[in-house]
């Protein structure tokens, strides 16, 4: 190897590992306020690219009906007013996709709305309703909308890839596109805002209040069902936009979202699920360990990056007091 | 007895036997009942679970196969292989993540789940990528070969039932009343000498075991193997077969198996043809399906349906007992002995901080066999913070802690137990879903000894009947022994306290450490109580006691220790005390008299 191919890996390794730190600092924010462990976070990455295509296309995505028929049950749910949210928001979006088809900047904010709203009724219908739930059953949960919207995808979009145009065209270097710059650049804007957005903003404190203290949060008069909206928001709004600016990249397809969903996953357990820092920088380790490993073994460069778990869980164990209540 | 009817399954081949294609959806049901099994322990009684089942299947599947192509050997030296090969990717996983909280253990099943299935589909020097391996031989049993699907139904329904009979084996017995404490609550279970990693590492083996096992009678039923059955897909839906019929008994777990394998097949059929092409589209159900009863039926449909058209006679499954005292010789109580007035339970300078708060600061006192020491204080003192450090449930930055003379500073709650210390909750611990019988008889966990393999050949019988007879007198001394066939969650906020209190009298500890015993009690119950505890501590009985209330705390105790804002402030009979200018300044807010 020498100083080039070095060069290439780690730049490699910088692009997806900033996505993928994303995709852990989502997921620690949803498992935080809501104690829900996010499995379907892939399928949310690739709804966003996958609809736009279609968009761009001139057709109907299958996920806007997907998620208007969430939104109708989430509106279903709702009483008195909580229903103007999900209808208006799914009349707004349907709307917006019948002016978007075709014109470009408009299928781009379509496709990252849809892929909230979605986020969002799939919080209201399926995970708020089990708020009293074991995180296990969380989890099963996660699953199985993980399986669930995965099979959707197959149905939506058919087993191909699509690659949508880039933003930007055109390379900086060998290695690094304008695009692959555009990715980093979100990246930091990202992490910043959020910083940001926890630090500084009332609204943000309150979101981190409820995550660590539900019921002194509720008392405090924040209430959790919208803490929990928050960050499904958040962590699919995050979710799909580095999946429309990855997809020109790695190209998209209905099952790719999940082996990224799971180097997040990697990266957030990393973090022991709680720290965000850890994660992100976990994220930034994973993929340099995958860029490496697929280096010399590219067959097996997603098997072994779950190799990295055992260190972390190993060290979580040492860590870990002997008998929770 | 009615759990042998489950031997009539075996009847099924022949009432089947005319329609092959049955006979094939009958083994492929036996196979799924195993695996949902193995998630009745895991998920049902142990409170983990696992979406790895059908990688650890497929850990098993190729073992055989390799073996069996690259040896020759007898297939049956592949179950052993399999088998063994399952349990060390099951350990080291188990072993990995037990000791972490509960959501560790499923994610990282997860991603070895994946890690494997990309390994089979990839490493085709080995294992023939997805192509797979083919021509694997037939088991042989008894000089007849397997080789039909008739024939086979009979070795994969035989086993199937040995194993639904070994699982009723284990929900009856200490480990399966400790791994169902242990999910609704770990802290009471290691209270009475239950390890969680333990046990839960245990049950992670068990499962994966019998995953292995399902794995292995899988390569040899179709005689082939490839990737595609043991992938991520697979094992959720064995998931979602054991939590649509209810992952919490062992005829819901087969029933799921049984919808399941029926509904795949018919899925396969239509759903390509509703949706105009071809893929597997059955996801896309099991996950609703899934998310249908998580949200509607969490406990599955079992318990909807065995309530709805069988159960007018009570809850069949949680009563082991059936109805009579067992007769059987309670277990043998070690007898408190030792000279009266000895000191059986030393705290020196315990120190505890929450932070900047300074819980529990240098706080020391001593308990005498015999008597009962009450520990009473303002709200906020310390007092619960100064239990739970001489349980063990937390340990403390300084100070140390003696039981029987012994050092037990910083041992976890269920060593520290085995030493002969017992206690109760502030709020009861009892488990809803058991019953007062069963409740009582987790207490006997760490004076009874039988481990898996007993319990599950059925060998515990005889220990069992003891520790049940055990618990059952513990309850007739609390006064309980007319409700001992009831659910626990019937019980009043009363008689739960008391419960937990049988449960100290069947553990045999003999140092009784009571968090608040007489709230929630009305008037005639606290007296109860309270002449029950004076009998205790004649009979040699240590009680070491936390209450608010001041009537039952002075009447009953014969020192008394105070603490407030984390400091011991006095010590003394309860008359001493009640003079004390600093108690008083504590209760009643007086100024401290200078």
């Amino acid at each position: 190897m020498d100083a080039t191919i070095l060069g290439l890996l780690l730049l490699d390794a910088l692009q997806n590992g900033v996505v993928y730190g994303l995709l852990a600092l989502a997921l620690v924010l949803v498992f935080a306020v809501t104690r829900v462990i996010l499995v379907p976070i892939g399928e949310l990455m690739m709804f966003a690219p996958l609809s736009l295509v279609w968009l761009q296309s001139g057709r109907f995505p299958g996920t806007l009906g997907l998620a208007l028929a969430l939104g109708l049950l989430w509106a279903l749910r709702e009483r008195g007013r909580g229903r103007a949210l999900p209808l208006l928001g799914g009349a707004g979006l349907l709307l917006l996709f019948l002016l978007a088809r075709g014109v470009a900047p408009l299928a781009y904010l379509a496709a990252l709305l849809l892929v909230v709203y979605l986020g969002v009724a799939t919080y209201r219908v399926f995970f708020q309703p089990m708020r009293e739930a074991t995180v296990l059953a969380l989890l099963i949960m996660a699953v199985g909308l993980h399986v669930a919207y995965q099979g959707l995808g197959l149905v939506f979009f058919g087993p191909e890839q699509f690659r949508p145009d880039p933003l930007l065209q055109g390379e900086v270097t060998v290695g690094l596109s304008w695009q692959g710059v555009l990715v980093l650049a979100f990246a930091l804007v990202s992490v910043l805002g959020l910083y940001l957005f926890f630090r500084r903003a009332l609204f943000g404190k309150a979101l981190l209040a409820a995550a660590e203290n539900r019921l002194g949060a509720r008392l405090c008069g924040i209430r959790p069902e919208e803490a929990g909206m928050v960050a499904f928001a958040i962590a699919s709004l995050m979710a799909a936009l580095s999946g429309l600016l990855l997809a020109p990249l790695i190209n998209a397809a209905y099952f790719m979202g999940f082996m990224l969903g799971l180097k997040g996953f990697v990266a957030a357990i990393l973090g022991g699920l709680l720290s965000y820092p850890v994660a992100f920088l976990g994220a930034l380790l994973v993929a340099v360990f995958e860029s490496f490993t697929s280096f010399y073994a590219s067959a097996y460069k997603d098997a072994l990056a779950f190799l990295l778990l055992v260190p972390a869980l190993f060290y979580q164990s040492l860590r870990a007091k002997g008998v929770e209540e | 007895m009615r759990r042998y009817l489950w031997f009539a399954l075996l009847l099924l081949p022949f009432a089947l036997s005319p329609f092959p294609f049955y006979l094939t959806l009958l083994n492929f049901f036996a196979l799924s009942g195993l695996v949902a099994l193995s998630l009745y322990v895991l998920t049902g009684l142990g409170g983990m679970t696992s979406f790895a089942q059908a990688a650890f299947m497929g850990v098993a599947a190729y073992a055989t196969a390799l073996l069996a192509k690259g040896t020759g050997l007898s297939p049956w030296a592949g179950l052993l292989l399999g088998l063994l090969l399952t349990l060390a990717f099951a350990l080291v996983l188990g072993l990995l993540t037990v000791r972490l909280k509960g959501h560790f253990l499923p994610l990282s099943t997860i991603a070895w789940q994946v890690a494997l299935y990309i390994l089979a589909g990839n490493l085709v020097g080995l294992t023939g990528g997805h192509t797979g391996l083919t021509d694997l031989p037939a088991l042989v049993l008894f000089g007849l070969p397997l080789d039909t699907p008739f024939r086979y139904a009979f070795l994969s329904l035989f086993l199937l039932v040995l194993l639904v009979l070994a699982l009723h084996n284990l929900r009856e017995s200490r480990l399966g009343r400790a791994l169902l404490a242990l999910r609704g609550d770990a802290l009471t279970a290691a209270s009475f000498g239950v390890d969680p990693a333990a046990l839960r590492l245990k049950a992670f083996l068990l499962a994966g075991g019998i995953a292995g096992l399902a794995g292995f009678l899988y390569a040899h039923f179709l005689r082939f193997v490839n990737p595609t059955p043991f992938s991520l897909e697979a094992s959720i839906k064995y998931l979602v077969m054991a939590v649509a019929g209810g992952v919490g008994t062992i005829p819901g777990v087969l029933l799921g198996a049984a919808l399941f394998t029926g509904l795949e097949d018919w899925l396969k059929d239509l759903l390509p043809l509703l949706l105009g092409r071809q893929g597997n589209y059955e996801t896309v159900a099991y996950g609703l399906v899934l998310a249908g009863i998580l949200l509607f039926a969490p406990q599955g449909l079992w318990p909807l349906l065995a309530r709805r058209f069988i159960w007018g006679r009570g809850p069949k499954e949680a009563a082991p007992g059936e109805g009579e005292p067992p007769k059987a010789e309670p277990l043998p109580l070690r007898a408190p002995s030792g000279g009266r007035g000895e000191v059986v339970l030393e705290a020196k300078e315990l120190r505890k901080a929450f932070g900047g708060l300074l819980a529990v600061n240098g706080v020391s006192f001593a308990l005498r066999r015999g008597e009962i020491l009450a520990l009473i204080g303002p709200n906020g003192a310390g007092k619960s913070t100064t239990f739970h450090l001489v349980t063990g449930a937390l340990r403390p930055e300084a100070g140390r802690v003696f039981l029987f003379g012994r050092e037990v500073t910083g041992l976890p709650p269920y060593r520290v137990h085995r030493l002969g210390l017992g206690r109760t909750f502030q709020h009861p611990h009892v488990f809803p879903e058991m019953t007062v019988l069963e409740n009582a008889a987790l207490a006997t966990y760490a004076r009874t000894r039988a481990g898996f393999l007993r319990v599950l050949f059925g060998l515990h019988r005889e220990e069992e009947a003891r520790a049940l007879a055990t618990a059952w007198e513990a309850l007739r001394r609390v006064g309980l022994g007319d409700l001992a066939l009831e659910r626990a969650d019937r019980l009043t906020a009363g008689q739960q306290r008391l419960l937990e209190l049988a449960r100290l009298l069947a553990s045999g500890a003999e140092v009784l450490l009571l968090d608040e015993p007489g709230a929630g009690l009305r008037a005639g119950e606290k007296r109860e109580l309270a002449r029950l505890l004076l009998a205790l501590a004649r009979e040699g009985y240590s009680v070491l006691l936390v209450d608010h209330d001041m009537d039952l705390v002075m009447g009953l105790a014969d020192r008394v220790v105070v603490m407030n804002y984390g400091e011991k402030i006095a010590e003394g009979t309860p008359e001493e005390v009640q003079k004390d200018p600093r108690v008083r300044a504590a209760y009643l807010g007086e100024v401290e008299a200078a």
